[in-house]
């Protein structure tokens, strides 16, 4: 039969953000895969060349509504590097904890999503019940549920008290009990394995190649994580990184739901190492120099790069998002699959647009 | 199969979702929601307008008078101005503003301060 083009996205039901694919189908059979992109540029590396880079930490949070803890800490980590500003502990582990819960939140919503990409939709719901106790903590103790503005150059600006250390905990006991009441629903439900596994196949040396990051790095047997670096408090709390070898969907799936339960760990190694000092170190001068600077996202490494002259706006921000980096394992999975295993395989890469395109 | 317990268990038990608008949860005591200026304390410094990321405040000064003033819809809720402001005249409510169909300017009113040199000197002080 011949070749003929179906376009997906940008506008697809499965799909919460615009990518388009134009795939080439041999029947039902998938040839070929050919992303577009550029449907949500806003030009927030632009805007540093007219907000001082205090202002820029509110910018870079808005870059991704999910992981804005994550941007606006890495950020701030790059303006410290440069300007020689040592975080004080309790500030450091703060961002642990906030990064975590990011990522816990981050892993629920995604594992819904993914539920609702194969019509499961009571797991969708159940999962994203569970999420939004986890949205609760942030917005009690943060201010906000999705961008938390916690992070200032030297530090943070919130601070959690006894009781909330108590609540956190308490409620983390409930998500984990709940997290993990749905262990054997996505690792072995027949429902979900038929959809899963085996599909999307990306080998642990094609992941490697094509610059695969985070859990689809993870699910095909790289023990790559960016938290390996002992950014922020990640130097005393011990971590190791969850890998899945298989490469599939399901390996993916896996690495996710088994990184809520360390990030849930994490929070609490983090709660533990809270002490008594200050929030946030005090920053005299002006950003100088060149700085890289990565830290772990939800969906995997996220990469500033950071120029400033001296003054109080910064000459270049440079944000590299695991997304772009999982675009080009994408375009390997897809070719060889059914039509209708498309949707799962782009979601199982946990697709985040709006921080690609920025 | 593997979720019949979870989802029987959700049949039979209570909502997890509140009968909004008629039950309203309690909002949080630190949500960061509507800002609003106590503006008999405001000093005019200008040092709000100056540290908003989005830029939606203005404070200018007409005489022995100022105005300050913030374009709602522009407003962010970050809470920077509300940390940067130098006599604490400015909060955020845990609830947030009415939803508006249309852009406006919430001006405020206020007499100038009667010693200049203090609103020299406080804005200096949050620049770094």
């Amino acid at each position: 039969m011949a070749r003929s083009v179906i376009p997906f996205g940008p506008q697809h039901p499965v799909l919460p953000e615009p990518i388009h694919l134009s795939i080439v189908v041999e029947d039902e059979k998938v040839v070929e895969a050919l992303p577009t992109l550029g449907y949500v540029h806003r030009g927030l590396e632009m805007l540093a060349t007219k907000r001082d880079y205090n202002q820029m930490i509110q910018i870079v949070e808005r870059v991704c509504g999910i992981c804005s803890m994550l941007h606006s800490m890495c950020y701030c980590q790059g303006i410290e590097e440069m300007m020689g500003v040592e975080v004080p502990r309790r500030a450091r582990m703060l961002r642990v904890v906030w990064s975590e819960l990011h990522r816990l939140h981050s892993h629920l919503l995604w594992l819904g999503l993914f539920a609702d990409s194969f019509g499961f939709e009571a797991l969708f719901m159940q999962l994203w019940k569970i999420r939004e106790k986890v949205m609760d903590l942030n917005e009690a103790t943060t201010g906000n549920r999705v961008i938390v503005s916690v992070n200032v150059v030297g530090g943070v600006r919130a601070d959690l008290d006894e009781s909330q250390v108590r609540w956190i905990r308490d409620t983390l006991a409930d998500v984990e009990a709940a997290i993990k009441s749905l262990r054997s629903t996505i690792m072995n439900d027949s429902t979900v394995c038929r959809r899963t596994r085996g599909v999307g196949v990306l080998s642990r040396q094609a992941a490697y190649d094509l610059g695969a990051a985070g859990p689809t790095l993870r699910g095909s047997g790289v023990a790559q994580d960016m938290r390996q670096l002992k950014y922020a408090g990640f130097d005393e709390i011990a971590f190791e990184p969850v890998v899945e070898t298989d490469g599939d969907c399901w390996a993916r799936s896996t690495v996710r739901f088994r990184e809520c339960l360390q990030s849930i760990d994490l929070v609490r190694q983090g709660l533990d190492r809270l002490d008594g000092g200050e929030l946030a170190a005090k920053v005299k001068g002006k950003p100088e120099g060149e700085v890289i600077t990565r830290v772990e996202q939800p969906r995997g490494e996220c990469l500033y790069y950071l120029k400033g002259n001296g003054d109080k706006f910064l000459d270049r921000v440079r944000i590299r998002t695991p997304t772009f980096a999982n675009i080009p394992p994408l375009a390997a999975m897809l070719p060889g699959l059914d039509f209708a295993n498309v949707p799962v395989v782009v979601l199982s890469i946990d697709p985040c647009i709006s921080c690609t395109e920025r | 199969m593997k979720m019949l317990p979870t989802i029987l268990a959700n049949l039979f038990g209570p909502p997890a979702t509140r009968n909004y608008p008629f039950a309203v949860r309690e909002p949080f005591a630190t949500a960061r929601g509507e800002l609003v200026n106590d503006i008999g304390r405001c000093i005019f410094c200008g040092a709000c307008a100056r540290k908003c990321p989005s830029q939606c405040l203005g404070v200018e000064k007409e005489g022995t008078e100022g105005v300050w003033s913030l374009e709602f819809f522009a407003c962010i809720g970050c809470g920077v101005c509300v940390d940067a402001c130098p006599v604490n005249c400015l909060s955020q409510k845990p609830t947030h503003r009415p939803v508006a169909v249309e852009r406006g300017v919430i001006a405020l009113r206020g007499k100038l301060p009667e010693k200049p040199a203090k609103k020299t000197e406080k804005p200096a002080a949050p620049e770094q």
